[in-house]
């Protein structure tokens, strides 16, 4: 067993696991979505991005792009957040809601690319 | 390149950055768990938002002040924590980072990107030279000095050292590395479409063939110039088409040979293949007679072999006749003591020559040998350019650098293809043709060091002289020797060569040679020459005086006056 592996991969499926939990629930329900995953979500992501940084194989360098992907889609609905509650002050609205969460579902599917692909990569070299 | 360096980077900043991730995160997390009071002192959790706010400018100022409201000292507490936890992070990112650039892995993958940039940017044909030793070091210098562009590869990072901080007309990219590397040399601009040849002149055999061959199977259109030791060697570098192969040992002893045999054959070669600032050399009159030689190495076998050659006597003194195959009548000893000198006959021999690989040794030699007879003519090997000043102080009548040499003759092999022409064919020539071509040479430029240039006669290359001789003109040689700026006067240069196409070239020759399209001319002679010939074969109008006497006017309306008052 490697355990730079075992880092490597529990970052990466913490990163799915707590995207996808902020992102289950009604859409437009501000009660069903709370910020600390989003907070989470976001933290990890960012170490699961450097943890990938630097490997010069074509499969990682698919890994980073996706991480990426998800970096920019949690952070964008983060800002979307931050807007609404402390620029707009207009108070979370259920369609404000929803485009936070579809933003989360964006990245939950870039996640989830990844762990395809960590999972393949797995498979692929059978020790 | 860049990549490199940013892959590298980043992989070895992976901890200080996941350090300082998780630093932000667990500061931003206590602010937002941690309640605090608003100015009406009801209970207020801080928002992400302003959490992450604080955390960032704290992180790298140590903050503004408590915001939005004052902070509970439960807050404080975490602050105090905060502020200590995030500026150490920040100082174990930033002196990962500083220690990472000064690592030497680091420090070459830098030095490689720089140096491949630095070649990828040449826009200038040049040629990429293996080996900066003694000769490498001469070559440089000379192709610097008439300005064409060279890339250095050599496996000693203190010769590469020794090269920047040497001072040239051009920049010089080097980088250490290893000839027989075939990437080395890639990153070197072997493939760049403006490398025009590559030249090896590593003291490793092996290695001199294994960059020449790379050479050729990688970019065979390139011009290969070698040096090769042995035998074995040359002929190997020989059988894949390499251009030419240089002997260090059988050069310097034909050189030898030529400037006893036939100094001022000897003189003209030194003279065109020279380094334009160097003094001209005086001529030499070696004496006839038996010629004493010292070493039987590598130089001495192929010294006393052109020496024997050319029917001189000589007498040989090795210390270890035996471990060199000497023959039997060598003198032992190493010829630094006057007991082995008297016994080689010193008082009876023309000269000398202290040919071993030590320099300390040769000049002991010459000056023992001297002491015992003062009129001997002196020749030594000189193996190091750092002991020039001995050399000098030493007043030898002849001292021979090989290193010095073989750059000379490669820079011409290189330069001037022609002019190498020309001086395999003088070889066929006798002294007393040498001494009459040195005289005119002399009488022309006078102290100046001559110098040689050559022209072909096409439309880019002589527009003007190209489209006369199209027109059906009749240009000479010697009407090219006439001075544009005086009709009556002749320029300071000597036509050595013309050849035509598919003709055999035609050695010094003489002013009514009629010039045709497409002949090589080749010269000798000043600075000055050089460029009001350059002007005539490119400007009409000089072109058009000098074979006319007459200053045509240019322009439309001169040209009409200038008939007009031809016409009255």
């Amino acid at each position: 067993m490697n355990f730079e592996k075992v880092i490597f991969a529990f970052f990466i499926v913490l990163a799915l696991t707590l995207n996808f939990g902020f992102f289950i629930g009604d859409p437009t329900d501000p009660e069903q979505h709370h910020i600390y995953e989003l907070f989470a979500a976001i933290v990890v992501s960012l170490i699961a991005t450097v943890l990938k940084v630097g490997d010069r194989t074509h499969i990682g360098a698919v890994l980073l792009a996706t991480s990426l992907v998800a970096d920019l889609q949690l952070i964008i609905a983060a800002l979307i957040w931050g807007y609404v509650v402390h620029v707009a002050q207009s108070g979370i609205t259920p369609g404000e809601m929803s485009s936070i969460v579809s933003m989360s579902g964006g990245a939950l599917v870039a996640n989830i690319l990844s762990v395809i692909l960590l999972v393949a990569e797995t498979l692929m070299i059978r020790r | 390149m860049i990549q490199e360096i940013l892959f590298l980077l980043f992989r070895r900043m992976r901890l200080p950055l996941i350090v300082l991730i998780c630093a932000y995160a667990i500061s931003v997390l206590g602010f937002v768990l941690i309640p605090g009071q608003d100015d009406t002192g009801a209970v207020w959790h801080m928002s992400f938002f302003h959490a992450f706010y604080f955390v960032s400018f704290m992180g790298s100022t140590i903050g503004f002040g408590e915001i939005p409201y004052e902070f509970t000292d439960a807050q404080r507490f975490w602050a105090l924590f905060t502020i200590y936890l995030t500026v150490i992070s920040w100082l174990y990112g930033i002196g990962y980072l500083i220690s990472l650039i000064q690592d030497p892995a680091f420090q070459n993958v830098m030095r490689h990107s720089r140096f491949y940039y630095e070649v990828k940017r040449i826009r200038d044909p040049f040629y990429l030279v293996c080996g900066y030793g003694d000769t490498g070091e001469h070559l440089i210098e000379e192709m610097s000095q008439r300005y064409f562009r060279s890339v250095v590869v050599d496996i000693d990072q203190s010769r590469i050292d020794h090269l920047t901080v040497t001072d040239l007309h051009l920049v010089v990219p080097g980088i250490c590395g290893d000839a027989s590397d075939p990437s080395v040399l890639k990153t070197a601009g072997l493939e760049n479409p403006y490398c025009i040849g590559l030249v090896a002149l590593t003291n490793d055999d092996q290695a001199n063939l294994s960059a020449s061959i790379a050479a050729k199977l990688i970019s065979p259109k390139l011009k290969v110039i070698s040096r090769a030791e042995t035998l074995d060697y040359e002929a190997n570098l020989l059988s894949f088409d390499t251009d030419h192969v240089v002997n260090p040992y059988s050069s310097f002893a034909e050189w030898l040979a030529m400037a006893i045999h036939s100094p001022s054959m000897y003189l003209i070669h030194d003279w065109m293949t020279g380094l334009y600032d160097k003094p001209l050399s005086e001529p030499l009159v070696p004496p006839k007679g038996t010629w004493i030689v010292c070493g039987y190495g590598r130089f001495g076998k192929a010294v006393i072999e052109q020496l024997q050659n050319e029917g001189v006597q000589t007498v040989l003194i090795e210390a270890e006749p035996e471990q060199t195959g000497a023959p039997r009548d060598t003198i032992i000893g190493s010829g630094t003591e006057a007991v082995t000198l008297n016994e080689a006959g010193i008082m009876d021999a023309a000269g000398i020559v202290a040919g071993t690989n030590d320099d300390a040794n040769n000049l002991s030699i010459i000056m023992t040998a001297r002491a015992l007879n003062p009129g001997l003519f002196a020749v030594a090997r000189q193996n190091r350019s750092r002991n020039t000043p001995l050399f000098q102080a030493a007043k030898l009548d002849l001292a021979m650098q090989p290193g010095a040499m073989m750059a000379q003759q490669v820079a011409a092999l290189m330069m001037s293809p022609m002019l190498v022409q020309f001086l395999q064919l003088a070889k066929h020539q006798d002294d007393e043709w040498a001494n009459i071509l040195i005289s005119r040479i002399t009488t022309l430029t006078g102290e100046e060091h001559p110098i040689t240039w050559k022209y072909k006669i096409t439309a880019g290359a002589a527009p003007a002289l190209y489209e006369t001789i199209e027109k059906g003109g009749t240009v000479t040689v010697g009407d090219l020797l006439r001075d544009p700026t005086d009709w009556e006067c002749l320029l300071g240069s000597v036509p050595l060569m013309i050849s035509s196409p598919g003709e055999p070239p035609v050695m010094l020759p003489e002013d009514d040679h009629v010039l045709h399209l497409g002949d090589r001319l080749l010269f000798t002679g000043t600075t000055e020459a050089r460029n009001r010939m350059g002007w005539v074969i490119n400007n009409f109008n000089a072109l058009e005086y000098v074979l006319t006497g007459i200053d045509r006017p240019s322009g439309y309306i001169f040209q009409w006056l200038h008939r007009e008052r031809t016409r009255a």
